[in-house]
């Protein structure tokens, strides 16, 4: 017996079950945690049900009416003990939250409900959910759509005239946004710039009268724009806030909604399937694509989505160079001895630094040293605000660049002492210096080995957050870096990023219980962009390679 | 130990060579002279005392056991030993007449002059015809009709360019052994140089290939003063008009290769040339 089990190790087969093991233990958690995600982050799209509920509360029956998020067991107990009144034998009972919405009119907008207490539940067709841009979901029985205070529709036929205002409001505020944000915003920048550009010239004395005469007419151009636009908001203002409607809510109550704040409303009890299906999918571009309302908690993430993948790209186009640069001269050029030994071993101990001190690295040096000397050098007109000397993408991104370049180093490293020393002979025995032999022949050979690196840098980069929030990241950033402005990039902006926004909305948010869906879907987009931005880049290499395989003998 | 003279490991040196006038060192033009030549890797002398002319427009031939510094003199010619470290070269080499060992001398320029084909070949990732091209582009040469001609020229002088006229365009990788190594030849004389250095270029090839290489090497002596290292006696016999005969970095002998083959003065080079040593 003994002697089998001896034979059984000999063989080396419970090692292989051991690695077996272990290689299903790490995929059961990776896809276990992209499962996790992915199911809570992708269900808060779908158009839930909403339930009228008839709920035995302090002794009366009241009406709630809102969606089920979540269903969990608590002890009885706990619940009596809260100061719930329940005659029950069993242990444990259901708790569900419900979100009822309207919180201009409750001031909450989720309510527990315990399973014992329900009297009824039932999911009338004519429920509507209303999703505005303040306040939350609204969700009620629709009585009447008014137009300037007058009703013009009611009962059934107001269903169809809500949806005709709601088209009609969301092309106004189209309109609202094109000026507010685009045509006033040109002017805004201009009259910046003219701001500045006045001031440079009273710092250096050339503010002669023709000179001021010249700004004072542009500027006033500008404010003549301004006011032609400004009226033109004004008239659209009054356009939006025409129509509103009314509708009944859970305790009988009947208010009144601008249609200002509706920006859809739908019956999800009287969708089908496939209707389902579409406003989900609408639902999920609109959170690909929007921009973030409510603090963070509603609407979309696209500026956090563009933030990262910026940053990303901007800290590639730095670190690639920079660390090619570096390899080159370590392995190539340097003469190898204890000196380029130590500083090797100290490149890569970089890369075991925690990613806060790079953090606080970034914003001592480079944002107030570096960014505040080229603010008193090239913008002494913009003091006491800053330009550069501010968290900024640049800053975050060359931040980033610093904390990710030991791996491109390292990497280059290697693929340079892996050209063979042939290939190298042979370009110089043609009569080419090292430098050509180099430029020429052995860093295209390389390539595959620095974009090897590139990968690791990218996908170490794009889920940094802690050092992002000292140099550049921010909770709501008004602007992209990228806009019809110019110069068009922006690289002293600062920008949002999918990692400090899962931080900010799961932990730094008001609403909590709203957020959290939010929280497992941003961690999914973060989860797919790194995949995507990777699989680029393993692309690029696998091409590299095969185009540069080495020799098969 | 006559018969021995003239049938080298069975192989009649006689009819495996074109018969024509008598070789003599002291009636060749002189291209490459080496004075008083010493080479030392860190504290070990590699090479001793050497000193030699290598004629213009004739194969050398380099012979000798493994390690005895025949490649290690070759890359004395176009100082690819700088490339070591820890090589250091006492004495000096004239090429036409101009020392190529001295401080001032450019040496990328001296490596266009004196052009090399390593033991195994060394194409670059990139097509057959940027191969040839590389070395014409690194002069600055990048004229798209100059670079044709120049390609099609080297390649047929390789002997090549009807195997691989269709295929210019493909990775270089994707022809045989034989067919790189002269790829490699073909890049090496697109740059037009006086002296080409073959270190054992065909040690690496099929028996097929090797004879291809060995007939193109007897093409390209009209032009070209080559210097070969092999360790295939009958490969220099072959190919070669001169031969030298090394030994623990000393060179034993050095002469026609008919006299030193047929006739060696030298008994090291004897017992070498009979088999007797290995």
């Amino acid at each position: 017996m003994i002697k089998d089990i001896k034979k059984w190790f000999a063989s080396g087969e419970p090692w292989i079950w051991l690695n077996a093991a272990a290689v299903g233990a790490s995929v059961i958690m990776v896809v276990g945690l992209l499962l996790l995600i992915a199911v809570r982050g992708l269900g808060h799209f779908w158009p839930h049900a909403i339930e009228e509920v008839r709920y035995q509360w302090q002794g009366e029956e009241v009406r709630i009416i809102g969606e089920v998020q979540g269903k969990e067991l608590v002890d009885t107990q706990r619940l009596i003990d809260s100061g719930i009144p329940l005659e029950t034998d069993e242990l444990k009972v259901t708790r569900y939250l419900m979100k009822i919405g309207n919180r201009d009119a409750y001031g909450v907008d989720f309510r527990n409900i315990v399973e014992p207490l329900v009297v009824a539940r039932e999911r009338p067709r004519d429920l509507i959910t209303v999703e505005r841009t303040e306040y939350g979901n609204f969700y009620g029985y629709l009585r009447e759509v008014k137009e300037a205070g007058t009703v013009v529709a009611s009962g059934e036929a107001a269903w169809a005239a809500l949806q005709e205002r709601i088209d009609r409001v969301a092309a106004l505020r189209h309109d609202i946004r094109a000026i507010e944000k685009y045509a006033i915003g040109d002017i805004n920048y201009a009259m910046e710039k003219l701001r500045l550009t006045r001031r440079r010239l009273e710092i250096k004395g050339e503010d002669t009268p023709e000179n001021l005469a010249r700004i004072d007419s542009q500027r006033a151009v500008l404010d003549e724009r301004y006011d032609k636009l400004y009226a033109e908001l004004n008239a659209l203002y009054e356009e939006i806030r025409r129509d509103s409607f009314t509708a009944e809510i859970q305790d009988g109550r009947v208010l009144e909604v601008p249609m200002e704040r509706v920006i859809q409303a739908y019956r999800p009890n009287a969708m089908n399937l496939l209707q389902k299906i579409g406003f989900y999918l609408g639902q999920l571009w609109n959170f690909v694509s929007g921009e973030p309302r409510e603090a963070n908690t509603e609407g979309g993430i696209f500026p956090a989505i563009f933030g990262t993948v910026m940053m990303v790209l901007v800290m590639a186009v730095l670190v690639t160079p920079l660390g090619v640069v570096a390899a080159v001269y370590l392995r190539e050029y340097a003469k190898q001895g204890p000196l380029v030994r130590t500083i090797r071993i100290a490149v890569n101990n970089l890369a075991g630094v925690p990613s806060i001190v790079y953090g606080v690295f970034g914003l001592g040096f480079f944002v107030y040293f570096l960014g505040g000397n080229i603010d008193r050098l090239f913008y002494p007109e913009a003091a006491p605000a800053p330009v550069f000397g501010t968290p900024g993408m640049i800053w975050a991104s060359l931040t980033l660049a610093l904390l990710t370049l030991p791996v491109v180093i390292v990497s280059t490293e290697e693929g340079l002492s892996r050209i063979p020393r042939s290939i190298r002979e042979g370009s110089l025995a043609l009569g080419a210096t090292k430098a050509e032999t180099l430029w020429r022949t052995v860093l295209p050979m390389t390539s595959p080995a620095i974009m090897t690196g590139l990968i690791l840098a990218v996908a170490r980069a794009a889920g940094e957050v802690a050092p992002l929030m000292l140099v550049g990241v921010v909770k709501l950033a008004p602007s992209l870096a990228v806009d019809g402005n110019f110069p068009f990039l922006h690289l002293e902006r600062k920008f949002m990023h999918l990692g400090f926004h899962i931080y900010d909305v799961g932990f730094q948010s008001p609403n909590v219980e709203a957020a959290r869906p939010l929280v497992y879907a941003t961690a999914l987009l973060l989860v797919i962009i790194i995949i995507a931005l990777n699989l680029v880049a393993i692309g690029v290499r696998n091409r590299l390679r095969e185009k540069y395989r080495e020799l098969e003998n | 130990m006559n018969d021995n003279q003239t049938m080298t490991h069975g192989v009649d040196i006689g009819s495996l060579r074109k018969k024509g006038p008598e070789l003599s060192l002291d009636r060749e033009d002189v291209c490459l002279e080496v004075k008083n030549l010493d080479l030392y890797y860190g504290d070990t002398q590699a090479l001793f005392d050497i000193n030699m002319k290598i004629p213009r427009k004739r194969v050398t031939a380099y012979i000798g056991p493994s390690g005895c510094g025949k490649s290690t003199l070759l890359r004395c010619f176009n100082r690819m030993n700088d490339l070591v470290d820890i090589a250091r070269v006492d004495g000096s080499i004239l090429l036409d007449g101009d020392e190529i060992n001295s401080r001032g001398v450019d040496v990328p320029d001296l490596r266009r002059r004196v052009g090399m084909v390593f033991q195994k070949p060394n194409p670059f990732p990139k097509s057959v015809y940027e191969n040839i091209a590389y070395g014409l582009r690194l002069q600055g040469i990048n004229n798209r009709s100059t670079l044709d001609d120049v390609v099609e020229w080297a390649l047929k002088g390789a002997a090549l360019w009807d195997e691989v006229k269709d295929r210019l365009n493909d990775s270089a990788f994707g022809l045989s052994g034989g067919q790189q190594q002269r790829l490699v030849i073909a890049r090496a004389i697109a740059v037009q140089p006086e002296v080409l250095l073959l270190d054992e270029p065909a040690s690496a090839l099929d028996p097929i290939s090797t004879l291809k290489i060995e007939e193109l090497i007897y093409e390209l002596k009209s032009t070209y003063t080559i210097v070969i290292v092999t360790h295939n006696m009958q490969q220099a016999a072959r190919v070669s008009d001169y031969t030298a005969f090394m030994y623990l970095g000393k060179m034993v002998e050095y002469d026609a290769t008919d006299r030193l083959f047929t006739n060696p003065k030298n008994r090291q080079t004897e017992d070498y040339i009979t088999g007797r040593y290995g």
